[in-house]
């Protein structure tokens, strides 16, 4: 019963996004408001609607409810309670109606907290992302119906896919769903003045916020995603350049971009044409994820869905959407006013270096995805290649040492006419930081791969150059301390939200430099009691034990690592076996500590009468690892610290004059900002 | 020149969507487990000899039994829900006067039994291969597959996934006429 009233709010949602797409755009064209408000409602209406079918759908899974297919195929009465929720997104209907609810609650925000929006815009907004949505709710409803229904009723589920049983994989997909499905406010923003034929300084400050928090959740999503790759799959590594990993970070990379050239529209009314190519590029990331993810085009641990018929829907959305949307860019771009000029010597100048950068970057890491697909589309099949990790490293690497160069950089220059020489005395810190990092780093790993200590001396180069500007802003050191706290708690978040993202990078590298360049890897063969020693450590199997967990049975490995003598700690390590879905997975056995991680993983039994008493282990001495998701978390901190600055909430002095006759403010309070 | 950069991004876009075209419409390959090519096929069966399920079941066959006859062999499992969904296909083949034998995959014989007295037994007679030896001697990457074998005993055509109503229309049937009309 409960499945169907999901079914007909979907509809119904369906029905309430067909509205919101004509009859706002409708008004918009012929300048009547109340058409332009009908937006407002059915976006809020769209968004309950598709929280209840939702919420349906998460009740079938909660209660088991086995008449209903997805939940057969995805759950198990057996099921921890986290795993039968997570379960709801963990398939490809779920997460489809996970897709469109975010969406719809994006559209929602509109709605609501964008008052101060100019009408037409606004309408034209929620009528760009009714678009979107009813695109993708006709898809779910015709081609991956989550409520459909199975007669008779089996007794139990299929079970969820083992590798996904896990909160690291639980929580990923809505962040990243938030963070990809986000940047389709920036989409429709660009569309939107895309038809109005105006982008000016106003339309940058509005599409700042919606591109940040996206971004925000982006960096969560995927940060948590490798994290999960990274003590799930048993490899020691943390990113593996899959198809699935990079349909997340193309967007990533491009919505990167577009959030540095939007304060240059913002700022200087510049790069406008550029800005909204950025934002409908962006987008189409997260569309072109989408289908690769969904069609089964690519097949990775991630792809749920292989069907034919899906794929064609997705893409018959992909070829309106983006091709639509670069159609409207070739007509309309031409005309756009350009807006104040800047030196090449400037902030500007830098961020649109910074912009070429990462577009160069985004350009490979899609080519490399795509590339196997071309070839094996041109060949007939015939050739089926697959582009590793060496492509990735050897062109995506190049690419970010200019761009963490300028990035030291680019804070220091003035708007509209930087003066290099001042810009690079302020980063004379920086230089010797980075002179320092790599002499100390080659003196104490001297048989290193020769370019880590360059890879340290980039870090250090952008944290020195990061805090040095922060410093510098602050007068740090330049002035007396009480005046450096009366100038900090007067820094717009905003900026110090930037310092502390740049920052979350240069901490990054030096996780990434760490765990690539210094790992160092012991894999044997070893039976209960035996010891074996390398990677600098001496690791003993003290034992197997066997066991049931909830839905599964494992064999629970003890590893006693020890280092010269002494006990460092014993570490477990499972290898779990789910019958109902024939899967094993493997659970590292992780010893952190700031500086670096042990990690073990138990693998197969012998098959041997000899070697029946014996197990695969491995052991990974993993350096600097952690730095990689505090870096992430440091810079996720900054995008919030950054969204919560007032200057975001657009228009904010407008609300306020609006507010001045219906309230009576006691006269302490600081005087509203003059109506414009 | 301006006009000619704004064009270039929905040039290099129609491109693409070319190639997505291509590659999702093409029917030969357009679902990707089937596109595994197969080492096996134009080669004789494996030597193979597999158990019955139980007392009660047909079963019981190995590398002779596919001589002599074109045969179809489907690798299925209860726990398999393509299996179930292309149960009623392989039901109607075995109706249809196809010589229809069935591996079973890494199951339990209580879950195949059931499985079987609930959904029917169209096969000739079942292989019981709880370990998956026999099916690792076939090349079984997952299940279900389904092979045709000619009349000498060599496959003849190998496909993996579900039998939908259209992979039995457009290539199992037509391969079925082919092999026995040589």
């Amino acid at each position: 019963m409960i499945a169907e009233i999901g079914q007909y709010v979907l509809i119904a949602a369906l029905v309430l996004a067909a509205i919101q797409a004509v009859v706002p755009l409708w008004g918009a064209a012929r300048g009547e408001a109340g058409l332009m408000a009908v937006g407002d409602r059915t976006a809020i209406a769209q968004a309950a609607a598709l929280l209840i079918a939702f919420a349906a759908l998460t009740h079938g899974f909660v209660t088991s409810d086995f008449s209903l297919q997805i939940v057969f195929q995805n759950s198990h009465s057996l099921k921890p309670m986290l795993y039968k929720v997570s379960g709801v997104w963990g398939n490809h209907e779920g997460s489809m109606l996970l897709w469109v609810l975010v969406l719809a609650l994006f559209s929602a925000a509109v709605a609501v907290f964008g008052r101060n929006l100019p009408p037409t815009l606004k309408a034209r907004v929620l009528s760009i992302q009714a678009m979107i949505g009813f695109a993708f709710i006709a898809f779910i409803i015709f081609t991956s119906n989550p409520f459909a229904r199975l007669s008779p009723a089996p007794l139990d589920g299929t079970g969820l896919n083992p590798l996904l049983q896990d909160p690291g994989l639980a929580f990923p997909p809505p962040l990243l769903y938030l963070g990809y499905v986000g940047f389709s406010m920036a989409f429709s923003f660009a569309i939107a003045a895309l038809i109005e034929g105006r982008v000016d300084a106003a339309w940058g400050r509005w599409v700042r916020p919606w591109t940040l928090a996206a971004w925000t959740f982006l960096t969560g999503g995927i940060a948590l995603g490798s994290w999960w790759a990274y003590y799930e799959l048993g490899w020691g590594g943390w990113w593996f350049w899959d198809p699935v990993e990079n349909a997340s970070f193309m967007p990533w990379l491009f919505g990167t971009a577009l959030l540095h050239s939007s304060i240059v529209v913002e700022k200087r009314d510049a790069l406008k044409s550029w800005t909204i190519l950025l934002a409908i590029l962006t987008f189409s990331m997260s569309l072109l994820g989408t289908f690769l993810v969904r069609s089964g085009v690519l097949t990775s641990v991630h792809a749920f869905a292989t069907d034919p018929e899906r794929g064609v829907f997705i893409l018959a959305i992909l070829a309106i959407a983006i091709g639509g949307a670069l159609t409207l860019f070739a007509v309309r771009a031409p005309g756009m006013k350009g807006g104040g000029l800047f030196a090449p010597v400037s902030r500007e100048g830098a961020l649109v270096a910074n912009n070429m950068l990462l577009t160069l970057a985004a350009a490979t890491v899609l080519l490399g995805t795509l590339y196997p697909l071309i070839l094996e589309a041109l060949s007939g099949g015939e050739s089926r290649v697959s582009v590793g990790p060496p492509f990735f490293n050897a062109t995506f690497g190049p690419i970010m040492v200019p761009l963490v160069l300028l990035m030291a950089l680019g804070p220091l220059m003035a708007w509209k006419r930087g003066n290099l020489r001042t810009a690079s005395r302020k980063l004379v810190p920086a230089a010797i930081a980075a002179l320092l990092a790599i002499g100390v780093t080659f003196l104490a790993v001297p048989d290193g791969p020769g370019l880590a200590p360059f890879a340290m001396g980039l870090a250090a180069w952008l944290g020195a150059g990061t805090i040095a500007e922060w410093g510098g802003r602050i007068k740090l050191f330049t002035s007396s301390p009480t005046v450096s706290l009366r100038r900090l708690s007067g820094q717009p978040r905003s900026a110090s939200g930037m310092s502390l993202a740049h920052l979350g990078l240069a901490i990054m590298i030096v996780g990434i430099t760490g765990s690539s360049a210094w790992r160092t890897e012991l894999v044997t063969t070893l039976s209960p009691g035996q010891t074996v020693e390398g990677a600098g450590y001496a690791v003993t199997l003290e034992s197997v034990t066997e066991g049931r967990g909830p839905n599964y049975s494992f064999e629970r490995g003890a590893l006693r690592i020890e280092e010269n003598g002494e006990f460092v700690t014993t570490m477990f390590t499972e290898r779990r076996f789910f019958p109902v879905a024939n899967q094993t997975t493997t659970e590292a056995g992780i010893r952190t500590t700031l500086l670096s991680d042990l990690y073990g993983v138990i693998g197969e039994r012998g098959r041997t009468p000899e070697t029946a008493n014996a197990w695969t282990v491995r052991f990974f001495v993993n350096p600097l690892v952690p730095w990689i998701w505090l870096g992430a978390l440091v810079m996720v901190f900054g995008g919030l610290l950054s969204l919560s600055d007032r200057r975001h909430r657009v228009g904010a002095p407008r609300r306020a004059a609006n507010a001045v006759p219906t309230t009576n403010k006691p006269p302490t309070q600081p005087m509203p900002a003059p109506a414009e | 020149m301006r006009r000619l950069v704004v064009i270039l991004p929905v040039a290099l876009f129609a491109a693409l969507l070319g190639v997505m075209v291509a590659l999702l419409t093409d029917g030969e390959r357009n679902n990707d487990p089937s596109r595994l090519p197969s080492p096996l096929v134009g080669k004789p069966v494996p030597e193979f000899s597999l158990p019955a399920i139980a007392d009660n079941i047909p079963g019981g066959f190995s590398t002779d039994d596919l001589k002599g006859h074109v045969t179809v062999v489907n690798v299925f499992a209860s726990w398999c829900i393509p299996c179930l969904a292309e149960h009623p296909l392989i039901t109607q083949l075995a109706a249809d006067g196809v010589r229809v034998y069935g591996i079973n995959h890494r199951d339990k014989s209580a879950d195949a039994i059931t499985w079987l007295r609930r959904h029917g037994n169209p096969y000739r007679a079942i292989g019981f291969d709880a370990d998956a030896r026999a099916s690792l001697e076939w090349g079984v990457t997952g299940v279900p597959e389904t092979f045709i074998i000619d009349a000498n005993g060599v496959i003849a055509y190998k496909h993996a996934g579900p039998i939908t109503p259209d992979v039995l229309e457009r290539k199992i049937l037509p391969k079925l006429r082919e092999v026995e009309g040589g």
